[in-house]
């Protein structure tokens, strides 16, 4: 009779309740071991670390509370990757953005073969950033890229490995080129949820096609806009690494070393702990927030009508 | 001010679709033409047609004379009021009303008197600043029929425009939109599927079912004339009631072998119809003479006050009998539906009319 109970009882009440009270624990025991292990050690050690200096030889290290922040916040170099981070993550956003958006545009208005072109154009999300990034290094390498060989003809001195100009235009090419397929999804999503009854609506108050875009559809896929520019500069500050290291490493001299290539440069290959440290406990805090903002806007969806 | 006319229009969807088979109506200059038929017969297609919403297959649509069939929406000056309002809900709703005036270019001033005028017909003047999610659904209505007039178009066109408004504020906007039409005297077409509403507003009621037109014509000529089977029972609540009858006898034989009285019957008909409120019923066993007298079973009678109606069996078919006042007849009574043979209405095989 007890158990016939329980039973009606969870079947009437809207949230599963447990009789056991270790059992609950025990289920989200294995999440909880791995984000322990996984992010609140490594992250604690990173905070440990970014507030200890070590000497020269790497013998001993001492406690310096802030000194490692105001040492890496006053460099120069830093200050430097945390403009080349800034171009690079809005560049790579905003490009990422309104190619995507274009093409969703163009596959809505497709007639025929949309879905070979949606599944087409989803394709390189599936491709590992280093080598999206390869790619991109081949078609654009001056000595032997094809679409390098065709810059030069065009009369442009193409030289991303001197140049860091065109550096930078190659390594948010490879990086936005990865990102276009996300947002294209999100933006074709957003455009079918678009009522064509507004559409109609605005054609018959005499608004064509251009106007009808930046006046209805335009404002209407705002939610969906805001979420992507989240997401892409989150993308581009964090998840590009693989792409910075194969395409430019940072280079040429430092004019494309985004923060976090910078934290990988400083901590494993020129072995100044302490600064790194200090560099992902910058890094991680930016993160935060933006994973602040994204819950209190994004999550919050933007509803009309 | 515009004439509207339609010349043998069709239209195919793209899927193979026939949803219009030829309709040819014209519509004068300020008068309201009401499309209504059943769910699926065409009506918003051919609404859809005469916005430019949708590609016309055949025929010609022509708009104070001018063929439109090349014109698109943007350009033929039309104004529509959507079953769903499809007010643009990121603006105000004095933005909804003045977008159709600025895309046009209307001075800035002109579109704000406009705008506050119009809004003050329709009572608006109070939530122009208001989004149209803060609005209820008779305000959303009265927002798209407020953007709708504030640009003076040619023609109106209303797509099932109460259907979402409940029984007592549609009976009030029903007679709004009737005056609003009749003191603007801006032609109108308009779409529904509630015989009720098409009756009360059309100058020209227009009977459509399966992608045809069935009649067209003044609202009471339709009711009283019914040119097919399908409008007898389509105009009318309650519908007309219909027999069928033996396809052999001369006579007035039911199919069921009935003899229905002392009235002769029409031509090559082969169904007899007539309304509830033309019938009345009689205890007495003497048919009156040149009537319809149907033997008849009650099975229920539903009194709504100033009038009653009467549910009965007669030869295998349900009918319905409207007298008014209070009933004599009570369930279960066998008794005699009569009918004077003026009132009544034969239609042939084809559900055609017969006089
Ligand atoms: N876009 C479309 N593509 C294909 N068939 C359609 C389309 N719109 C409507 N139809 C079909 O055309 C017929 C008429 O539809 P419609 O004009 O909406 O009818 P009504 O407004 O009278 O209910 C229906 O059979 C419907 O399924
Ligand atoms: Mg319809």
């Amino acid at each position: 009779m007890g158990d016939a109970w329980i039973a009606r009882e969870i079947s009437l009440s809207p949230r599963v309740v447990f009789p056991n009270k270790i059992l609950p624990y025990l289920l989200v025991a294995p999440q909880l071991a791995i984000t322990l292990v996984f992010f609140y050690w490594p992250a604690g050690q990173a905070l440990y670390q970014s507030m200890l200096r070590q000497d020269p030889f790497g013998l001993k290290s001492r406690f310096v509370w802030f000194a490692n922040f105001r040492k890496v916040l006053a460099d120069p170099a830093y200050l430097n990757s945390i403009k080349v981070t800034v171009m690079f993550s809005l560049a790579t956003a905003i490009v990422a953005m309104v190619v995507a958006l274009l093409l969703a545009v163009m596959a809505e208005k497709a007639v025929r073969g949309k879905g070979l072109y949606r599944t087409l154009l989803i394709w390189p999300y599936a491709v590992a950033p280093a080598i999206a990034g390869m790619l991109w290094l081949f078609l654009f390498n001056p000595s032997i890229g094809s679409l390098a060989y065709l810059l030069r003809s065009l009369g442009i001195a193409w030289d991303p490995l001197l140049n860091g100009t065109h550096a930078m235009i190659l390594l948010v090419s490879a990086a936005a080129w990865k990102q276009i397929s996300y947002n294209f999804l999100f933006f074709v999503a957003g455009l079918q949820a678009v009522p064509k009854t507004l559409i109609e609506a605005a054609a018959m108050d005499g608004a064509g096609e251009t106007k009808r875009f930046w006046t209805i559809i335009f404002p209407l896929l705002a939610p969906t806009t805001f979420f992507l520019l989240v997401v892409n500069t989150v993308y581009a500050l964090f998840d590009t690494f693989g792409i910075v290291h194969a395409v430019t490493g940072g280079g040429p001299g430092k004019t494309t070393e985004t923060l976090v290539y910078k934290v990988y440069n400083d901590g494993f290959v020129n072995l100044i702990l302490g600064d790194s440290a200090a560099q992902s406990v910058i890094l991680m805090a930016i993160v935060i927030a933006l994973t602040a903002i994204q819950f209190r806007y994004v999550e919050r969806k933007v509803h009309y009508g | 001010m515009a004439t509207v006319d339609l010349k043998d229009v069709k239209k195919v969807y793209p899927s193979g679709v026939e949803a219009v088979k030829g309709v040819s109506i014209a519509i004068p200059d300020k008068e309201l033409c009401v499309l209504v038929g059943p769910s699926g017969c065409g009506k918003s297609t051919l609404l859809r047609m005469i916005a430019g919403l949708e590609t016309i297959s055949a025929g010609t649509i022509a708009i104070d004379g001018k063929v439109v069939n090349a014109i698109g929406p943007t350009e033929r000056d039309i104004a529509m009021v959507f079953q769903n309002y499809a007010l643009y809900p990121h603006m105000k709703v004095y933005d909804n009303m003045a977008y159709g005036l600025r895309n046009r270019g209307t001075p800035k001033d002109e579109i704000d008197s406009r705008v506050r005028s119009t809004a003050k017909v329709l009572e608006l003047s109070a939530l122009l600043d208001r989004r149209p999610r803060e609005l209820s659904g008779g305000q959303r209505q009265r927002v798209a029929m407020g953007r709708a007039i504030v640009r003076n178009p040619k023609v109106f066109l209303f797509d099932e425009p109460l259907s979402n408004l409940d029984a007592k504020l549609r009976g009030q906007m029903r007679i709004e939109i009737k005056n609003l039409q009749r003191s603007l005297g801006v032609t109108s077409v308009y779409v529904t599927h509630d015989q009720l509403e098409a009756m009360t507003l059309a100058d020209i009621l227009v009977v459509m079912n399966a992608g045809l037109v069935e009649q067209t014509g003044a609202p009471l000529d339709v009711y009283e004339k019914p040119a097919s089977t399908f409008v007898a029972s389509f105009i009318g609540a309650p519908p007309m009631n219909l027999l069928a009858l033996t396809g052999a006898s001369p006579s007035s034989v039911l199919a069921d072998g009935t003899v229905i009285g002392l009235v002769p019957r029409q031509g090559k008909a082969v169904t007899l119809g007539f309304r509830p409120e033309d019938a009345d019923i009689t205890f007495a066993a003497e048919a009156p003479a040149g009537a319809l007298a149907l033997p008849a079973t009650v099975e229920a009678v539903e009194p709504v006050g100033a009038e009653s109606f009467i549910h009965c069996v007669a030869a295998g078919s349900r009918i319905v009998v409207r007298v008014s006042g209070r009933a004599s007849a009570k369930p279960g009574d066998r008794l005699r539906v009569v009918a004077r043979s003026e009132k009544l209405h034969w239609f042939d095989q084809t559900g055609k009319r017969v006089d």
